[in-house]
């Protein structure tokens, strides 16, 4: 086990699933409280229409893959700002276009067709020292964010029409919360891989929410559950050769059963 | 002196038509209550009366200039308190709420707002709960929660959107009882279903169902009736209070 620690792509992993389990913990909590988890689905699924096109065209996949995201994050935010009854609608008809035209792009470039899998079930061993900036820096932007406006966030999360009352722009912080959310589902494409992402941002989240009574503590809370599960999943993952991404997820899911059974015996006894 | 001042208010989404040259004044240290059926434009009179909707013919002024001018002087307790309950938050910070939009230090809360914040607490009996979740409140302690939130702002009007609805008989009359206190100082103005409640408390009440008709209660007599024929819950309250 300790020898692993001296590969360079281990030390990575390790640094990628702790910024991301962060960055997730924060951001899944705003998602959670604002039930925007249907949301962020769409936003994942519709990145990796972004993907394609990275891929397609030589970009950086995290470029590519962030463009997109946020994109969508735009369109869905000025959609359930203006039409919030056919919200449902528009997000399924952009999940499932942005992974069409994924698909479709990666099928068109030559020779390129192995890592697939890795866009649906993450690759956290193949992180490189720039995908590490990228998460660091997102990181950052949100704990800045969080600092300055989280009174704002969480009257807009809370109560928007009365925070839209106490001349709070509800629009602009929202539209915020899902660019946030978007950047997030990207970095967390690259620990557990789009399919997964709803359950790293909604799992250790959903765990906190029920031992918080702050949003704040929640988000502190999310994240170092995140980052235990993460680190668990990884071990096993190296240990019994299986896909890290899954392995953590199951890790989560797993505590969340325990914590839920405790829970229920809790209260007959 | 007059605090707000509709005349000739017509309001409708899209073609239906929801308030009809709407005529009100209320005056300092009233107590209104507004009743009427569902639909019949309440809620949108309010929302008009906070700059939520914009007016488009008529007018509304509240202190004198456009509503959207004067919010800060106006509290607002919204309807459904209940939403939301799984929600992590204090019950301080839902009465912090109230102050954004003033001076605010660079992150956090000022002192002088958590001070603000207890105080408007107490003033509803509900300092005990400051660190309390606010799930595990009940309907009516957290009503007047909403109602410490509002007046954290200092507000010379306070606003009320139906605020004993789902709470028990006991939480009513607290709230009720709440009110009238706040009534020495401050303009009231509560939407209600409950007209037997809301006659002992109030000196003007208004029957919104599109139009509006007006109805002074402050001497117990309502002459309006003999006037038009308009007839609401007042009416009949009045009635069966004559055969008793």
């Amino acid at each position: 086990m300790f020898e692993a620690l001296s590969y360079d792509f281990i030390q990575n992993a390790l640094i990628a699933g702790l910024l991301v389990s962060m960055a997730s913990g924060i951001i899944g909590s705003l998602i959670v409280v604002n039930r925007m988890v249907f949301l962020a689905g769409g936003i994942a699924h519709t990145a990796y229409g972004g993907i394609g096109v990275a891929v397609f065209l030589g970009l950086p996949i995290f470029l590519g893959a962030s463009i997109f995201a946020v994109l969508a994050a735009l369109i869905i935010a000025s959609i359930t700002l203006k039409h919030r009854e056919r919200m449902d609608t528009f997000i399924g008809l952009m999940w499932a276009v942005g992974m069409a035209v994924g698909v479709v792009l990666i099928d068109l470039t030559p020779g390129y067709q192995a890592d697939f899998m890795s866009y649906l079930f993450g690759s956290i061993l193949a992180v490189s020292q720039s995908d590490l900036w990228f998460m660091g820096g997102l990181l950052a932007v949100i704990g800045f964010i969080m600092t300055f406006w989280y009174r704002d966030i969480l009257a807009v999360s809370y109560d928007s029409e009365y925070a839209n009352l106490r001349g709070i722009n509800v629009r602009f912080f929202y539209t915020l919360i899902l660019v946030l959310s978007a950047l997030t589902v990207v970095v967390a494409i690259k620990v557990v891989g789009l399919i997964l992402v709803i359950a790293l941002l909604t799992i250790p989240v959903y765990i906190a929410e029920k031992l918080s009574n702050t949003l704040y503590s929640m988000m502190i809370l999310s994240g170092i559950f995140s980052s235990v599960f993460t680190l668990i999943g990884l071990w096993f993952s190296y240990e019994y050769d299986i896909a890290s991404g899954a392995s953590i997820i199951l890790i989560s899911a797993m505590t969340l059963f325990l914590f839920l059974g405790v829970n229920a015996l809790r209260g007959k006894a | 002196m007059t605090v707000i001042e509709i005349e000739n208010l017509t309001f409708s989404y899209e073609k239906q038509i929801i308030l009809e040259n709407i005529n009100l004044k209320v005056e300092e240290k009233d107590f209104l209550a507004i009743i009427g059926p569902n639909g019949g434009g309440k809620s949108t009179l309010l929302k008009l009366i906070l700059g939520i909707n914009p007016v488009k013919k008529g007018s509304i002024k509240t202190f004198g200039e456009k509503p959207k001018k004067n919010l800060s002087k106006i509290g607002y307790v919204p309807q459904n308190t209940n939403v939301n309950t799984d929600f992590p938050i204090k019950v301080i910070e839902v009465v912090l709420m109230g102050h954004i939009g003033t001076k605010r230090p660079l992150f956090g809360y000022a002192k002088e707002e958590k001070m603000c914040a207890l105080g408007a607490l107490s003033q509803v009996g509900m300092e005990k709960f400051a660190n309390e979740k606010i799930g595990s409140l009940s309907g009516g302690q957290r009503q007047r929660v909403m109602i410490a939130r509002a007046l954290c702002a200092h507000p010379q009007i306070l606003i009320l959107d139906e605020p004993t609805a789902s709470i028990d008989i006991e939480g009513q009359k607290q709230i009720y009882k709440l009110l009238e206190d706040l009534n020495s100082y401050i303009t009231i103005i509560v939407v209600s279903h409950d007209i037997s409640v809301i006659m002992q408390y109030a000196n003007k009440v208004v029957h919104i169902n599109k139009k509006l008709t007006c109805h002074d209660t402050s001497g117990h007599t309502d002459t309006l009736s003999h006037q038009c024929n308009h007839f609401c819950e007042v009416e009949m309250f009045n009635q069966f209070r004559e055969v008793k």
